[in-house]
């Protein structure tokens, strides 16, 4: 039944969003409540082997996108596929098939580990769970290479989360999600919470990991010169929608979108040379997505608003490798 | 040994912390958070402190609160605030100093305000404790404030609660509620991690002008070199609890001396991936209760010698107003950012 949809894809792309849309309700006491427009109406794809960066600030919805791709939410409406096949059309048994396929790595190295688990109980719980081996011997083979090349050092294969750094703790949780040789993994903020040294060990041991296993990554962040430096190309979402989308060097060399403009500016850059005295800031806050702008959402805090984006929302327009959607551009 | 007076403004400044040492006294041994620092901050100017987790750069200023709990404890040292010490003085006498002669801000600013009063009464309070402000003074003088962080609708948001508002928003409140008394000094503790890029770069253009337009010093306490280079106008680098360079935030910058700084720098990510992969320092940040003889950053230094391992390097005048605590920065610094 889902071959259906495997005629219409693109054979590069691992995966394909297309139109997707998740609205969340919130429940504050008000009568039904509240409708967050977490994701709007957002298409995108990532080609096999590539890092595709999905940046934006709190609330844009990149989060919810990570959780999308790997069906750990349905969303509302619009298409999820990997390898050409939706997510939501499949059954339990082929969805089970496709997760080992697909992991996530988090930005929290503190509260995505079980404390109560040991260093080979955390590695191993996906092995056991799709049942790869049938003895434990290798089972711990396996926990130990992976150990390995996570770059753990192989006598603390017995010791638990809290007697780890920040750093040795997101190895851990790689270990973890590189244990079923997936081709696709999300990493959401993986670097954020770690500081500078370490975050520079953990983006090569990814880098070393893309290359031997060849993996696909959606890099979700919100630091821009870690995301120039990991990212293949990049999708800038602001509230919701994507406001652009491609190939990392042409977008940080020339902006299309106001709002990516203003997100490069904005970036504290590490030469003191480089300090403006007039910034061009954004001003005002960011709109609400319980109630987003009409037309274009980026119009209230927009420098260049037109009537035009008061009332109707751009269409993605493209030209070469380049997605924008602004009106200003077109 | 110690004799680090003088070495940028000396006194005359703001705020001159003198050979402090702050120590934790833990039941596995003796934790020299903050061992032997010393830090002058001129009358005006932005002084940034940079370091990694656990370099002791939130202890020292914990420190100038007085505000380090047990089992920490300052061992040594004397911190000068406007020409009085504030290591000797009671916690009595201290109250009237913090939020008054000097304030800080912290990390994350919804849990450093208070949920069930409005921000606008929070600002107030330390006016009417402090300076004895009447009713209508003190919020004449908030609103004023709020106006000048950056907060719009200021009038509106006098009368709002914590919640009520994004962390851009309460960041600024914490801002305003710190500079309300016009302090002598300013120490803002990692002010615009929790934030987003566009409003932190609205928060540092905020305290870049509070900076210019009042005669509060600001000590910035940072992880992030951007932050750095952005708004501070001299810059200590602090490591497992000492200071290992100071410089000028260009001179820094432009003829970095330490190894440590170098790697801290080089471990930015600052352009595409064409070099392959990052440069990083290799190791951890060693443990307190069990530090490296010799220079502290050994372990981890590429140009560490055998006399690194002997006897720890002292701070030393390498160019003027340029300190680093290296014996071989001629070798291994020298500014080979490009």
């Amino acid at each position: 039944m889902s071959d259906m949809s495997a005629q219409v894809t693109n054979s590069s792309h691992l995966i394909e969003a297309e139109r997707v849309v998740k609205n969340f309700r919130v429940m504050d006491g008000l009568r039904g409540g509240h409708l967050i427009q977490a994701v709007s109406d957002v298409s995108f794809h990532i080609d096999q082997g590539e890092t595709l960066a999905m940046v934006g600030e709190s609330g844009c919805g990149k989060s919810t996108m990570g959780r999308l791709i790997l069906r750990l939410l349905v969303p509302d409406s619009g298409v999820v596929r990997f390898e050409g096949r939706d997510l939501a059309g499949m059954n339990d048994s082929e969805l089970l098939q496709t997760r080992r396929r697909m992991q996530i790595i988090f930005q929290d190295p503190y509260a995505s580990l079980n404390p109560r688990m040991s260093v080979y109980q955390i590695i191993a719980e996906p092995l056991v769970t799709h049942r790869v081996f049938k003895s434990k011997k290798e089972t711990e083979a396996r926990v130990r290479q992976l150990m390995a090349m996570a770059g753990i050092r192989p006598e603390h294969i017995n010791r638990y989360p809290h007697q780890f750094s920040g750093g040795q703790r997101q190895r851990i949780g790689i270990a973890r999600a590189i244990a079923l040789n997936p081709k696709l993994l999300v990493c959401d903020e993986p670097v954020s919470a770690l500081d500078v040294s370490i975050q520079a060990q953990i983006l090569n041991l990814l880098y070393d990991l893309q290359k031997e296993m060849g993996l696909t990554y959606l890099f979700i962040s919100h630091d821009l010169s870690v995301v120039r430096y990991v990212s293949d190309r990049v999708c800038v979402m602001f509230l919701g929608k994507v406001c652009e989308v491609g190939e990392t060097e042409e977008i940080f060399a020339n902006p299309l979108h106001p709002y990516t403009t203003f997100l490069l500016e904005a970036a504290p850059k590490p030469d003191p040379h480089m300090r403006k005295e007039k910034k061009a800031l954004l001003t005002g806050e960011m709109p609400s997505p319980v109630n987003p702008p009409d037309g274009c959402r980026f119009h209230t805090r927009c420098p260049y608003t037109m009537d035009i984006c008061r009332h109707e929302a751009p269409a993605m327009k493209r030209t070469g490798t380049r997605q924008v959607a602004c009106h200003k551009e077109g | 040994m110690g004799e680090n007076m003088g070495q940028t403004q000396g006194n005359g400044g703001a705020l001159y912390i003198k050979n402090l040492r702050t120590h934790f006294f833990t039941r596995n041994g003796v934790a020299p958070a903050v061992d032997d620092v010393t830090i002058s901050i001129p009358r005006k100017g932005i002084v940034g402190v940079v370091g990694e987790s656990g370099c002791g750069k939130s202890v020292t200023a914990l420190s100038v609160l007085r505000l380090v709990s047990s089992p920490g404890k300052i061992v040594s040292g004397s911190i000068v605030l406007d020409g009085e010490d504030l290591v000797s003085k009671s916690p009595r006498e201290m109250r009237q100093i913090r939020g008054n002669k000097v304030s800080m801000i912290f990390q994350e600013p919804m849990t450093s305000l208070n949920p069930v009063y409005t921000v606008g009464k929070q600002v107030v309070e330390a006016m009417i404790l402090h300076q004895g402000a009447g009713k209508k003074e003190a919020r004449d003088r908030a609103i004023e404030m709020f106006k000048a962080v950056g907060i719009p609708e200021a009038e509106k948001r006098f009368g709002s609660y914590p919640h009520q508002l994004s962390g851009g928003l309460r960041q600024r409140v914490m801002i305003a509620m710190a500079m309300v008394c016009r302090p002598k000094l300013m120490i803002a503790d990692e002010p615009t991690t929790a934030l987003d890029v566009t409003i932190e770069a609205q928060i540092l253009h905020q305290m870049k002008e509070l900076e210019r337009t009042t005669d509060t010093s600001i000590m910035l306490i940072t992880h992030n070199m951007g932050v750095v280079a952005e708004i501070c106008d001299y810059v200590y680098v602090m490591y497992a609890g000492r200071i290992m360079e100071q410089a000028n935030v260009f001179d820094l910058f432009d003829h970095t001396m330490h190894p440590y700084t170098t790697g801290l720098l080089n471990s930015i990510p600052r352009s595409g991936r064409g070099g392959g992969r990052l440069y990083n320092i290799k190791g951890m940040v060693p443990s307190l209760l069990n530090l490296p003889e010799g220079c502290r950053f050994r372990p981890r230094c590429e140009h560490a010698a055998p006399e690194c391992g002997k006897f720890e390097p002292e701070l030393y005048e390498a160019d003027r107003g340029h300190w680093v605590r290296c014996y071989r920065y001629r070798d291994c610094g020298g500014g080979d950012m490009e």
